[in-house]
């Protein structure tokens, strides 16, 4: 079957070809950050580096604001990761279990936030935290961030409800437990690993936002934000090590939750 | 499902997020148009936005933004939907590429100007690559900012890359909605792959590709952080101009209107796709 064999061919060179495209970005980046210090404007440069060396990043990291600003972010997205899921799992269960009036309104309201160009609505929110005094200030990032990450934590988490048996629940209850120990013991251990992706999924949406980020603070800079005000001043080598740094914990991240990815993105 | 529980659980459970997304959007959304049409003495004047239509920038990143935009979506659509199909093709390993093609989803905009920066600059990867193999002799100024065509390349390609995997997921979705039996039947009457693909999965991959167009085109109207890591200033775009209006300008008024221009664009691309899907479609369970 020459033909079968040549189909089988072609498919394989594509699908390398394109997992190429997709990963080689990431492979530039690696070694440039991993570049020595002596060996960075080299020209041209070797696409197999025979000398590596940390010292580059060790740099970056030493150069004012980074780590504060690293530490901002993680901040940001852990606040971010909270109050998503403790306003989107419940939303989340109440779509994935009951039938209401306004049931579909709500839906309906999800799938536009998701697409809702929310970063944009910092400029005027700036305003309002000024007012408020809440400017400059992580919890006023976090809560913007929040807004982002919610139509996500709200679509991940009521796909895991919606596949979960609603049986196991309406028995625990039958044998007398209440509507919330049921909850608590019987539908919540099985959504854990959805909750998690859920929370996973606003940590990254948090620690990559840059616009809200920028507009909303001066001083207490999340990690995205002080590259971006420093992008026409430092060198070339330390925005990519920066551009290094961003990259690292998000590509982590989503080869964790790979299996949830559809859940968020995909058409509901 | 049941209905015994009380009516009123349902609402206590979407109040928070619902109260939420009020607060952080509505209001706000009020008050860009307030500050966009306001002045300091709490006049209304369309002052701004006269401003706004005179600045030499405007024009600029209005053009770039839309050409960008025209760029990236056939790009982009033809590379997801080639992923799309092999992987949908279940070749043995497939979930492995499935899984690499969607890695640059979680890239930040930032992250993969500054990832595609290290392949663009004068003495980048692409420059290397080309010269160590003789295509050129010295060193090409992919970035310069008296070449146009080089930004917009990059700034295309970069945004592509990253954005693709949004668009492979929409219509891998869509692929799998599909009825195999669709495709049997057509194989049974000895259509070849390529006629498969032609008459069979791209009509009924439609609705999908419509959805995943519209997406990526609202999302086009943000592109920012990408545009300044590869152009710094010397490529305007919408966004980026709402950013600088605020950050360098100090301007709260013209920021604000350059968002309400955004917001009012994204708006209409949403309005266009529910339209098209219709709310039937939306409902769709997957």
């Amino acid at each position: 079957m020459n033909a079968r064999v040549l189909d089988r061919t072609l498919i394989y060179a594509s699908a390398v070809v394109l997992a190429i495209w997709a990963l080689i970005p990431f492979y530039l980046i690696a070694i440039s950050a991993l570049t020595p210090q002596p060996n960075v404007s080299d020209y041209p440069k070797p696409l197999f580096p025979t000398s590596v060396s940390v010292g580059t990043m060790q740099l970056f990291l030493d150069s004012s604001g980074i780590v504060p600003a690293m530490l901002n972010s993680l901040v940001v997205a852990l606040l971010t990761v909270v109050i998503g899921l403790a306003l989107g799992a419940p939303a989340a269960y109440a779509l994935a279990r009951f039938r209401f009036r306004g049931r579909e309104a709500f839906r309906a309201v999800v799938l536009v936030t998701k697409m809702f160009p929310i970063a944009i609505l910092a400029i005027p929110l700036a305003a309002i935290f000024v007012r408020l005094g809440l400017y400059d200030n992580l919890i006023s990032v976090a809560l913007v961030h929040t807004a982002m990450a919610l139509p996500f934590v709200i679509l991940i988490v009521g796909g895991v409800f919606v596949a979960l048996p609603h049986d196991l629940e309406e028995a625990a209850e039958t044998l007398g437990a209440s509507r919330w120990a049921a909850f608590v013991r019987v539908a919540l251990p099985p959504a854990v690993p959805g909750l998690a992706a859920a929370a996973i999924f606003a940590f990254v949406i948090s620690w990559n936002e840059v616009f809200a980020a920028s507009i909303l603070t001066v001083r207490t800079r999340t990690l995205p934000a002080q590259i971006l005000a420093s992008l026409s001043t430092s060198p070339l080598a330390l925005k990519l090590v920066a551009g290094f740094f961003m990259v690292l914990p998000a590509v982590v991240f989503i080869v964790l939750i790979r299996r949830y990815l559809r859940a968020a993105w995909g058409p509901h | 499902m049941r209905t015994r529980t009380g009516q009123l659980l349902p609402f206590t459970l979407l109040l928070p997020s619902i109260a939420f997304l009020v607060v952080l959007i509505v209001v706000p959304m009020a008050e860009a148009l307030f500050l966009s049409v306001g002045t300091e003495s709490d006049g209304f004047s369309l002052e701004t936005f006269q401003r706004m239509l005179a600045d030499v920038n405007f024009n600029d990143a209005w053009r770039n933004t839309f050409l960008v935009l025209l760029l990236i979506v056939p790009l982009q659509v033809a590379l997801a939907l080639a992923m799309a199909l092999l992987v949908n093709s279940h070749f043995r390993g497939h979930r492995w590429f499935f899984l690499i093609y969607t890695v640059p989803l979680a890239v930040s905009d930032l992250a993969a100007g500054l990832l595609w920066l290290a392949a663009f600059t004068e003495r980048g990867y692409l420059n290397s690559v080309l010269q160590s193999s003789g295509v050129i002799a010295q060193p090409m100024l992919w970035l310069s900012f008296d070449n146009f065509a080089g930004l917009v390349t990059a700034i295309v390609i970069a945004e592509s890359w990253r954005t693709t995997a949004m668009v492979l997921l929409v219509l891998i979705a869509g692929l799998e909605l599909i009825p195999r039996d669709f495709l049997e039947t057509a194989e049974l009457f000895g259509a070849t792959r390529l006629r498969r693909t032609m008459h069979v999965v791209l009509p009924l991959l439609r609705p999908s590709l419509q959805s995943a167009l519209i997406i990526r085109t609202i999302f086009a109207f943000q592109t920012f952080a990408v545009v300044f890591a590869l152009a710094g200033r010397n490529l305007p775009v919408l966004a980026g101009e709402a950013y600088t209006s605020y950050a360098t300008s100090q301007d709260e008024h013209l920021a604000a209107a350059y968002g309400v221009v955004i917001l009012a664009l994204s708006i209409v691309a949403i309005v266009v796709y529910l339209r098209l899907l219709g709310p039937r479609e939306m409902e769709v369970q997957r």
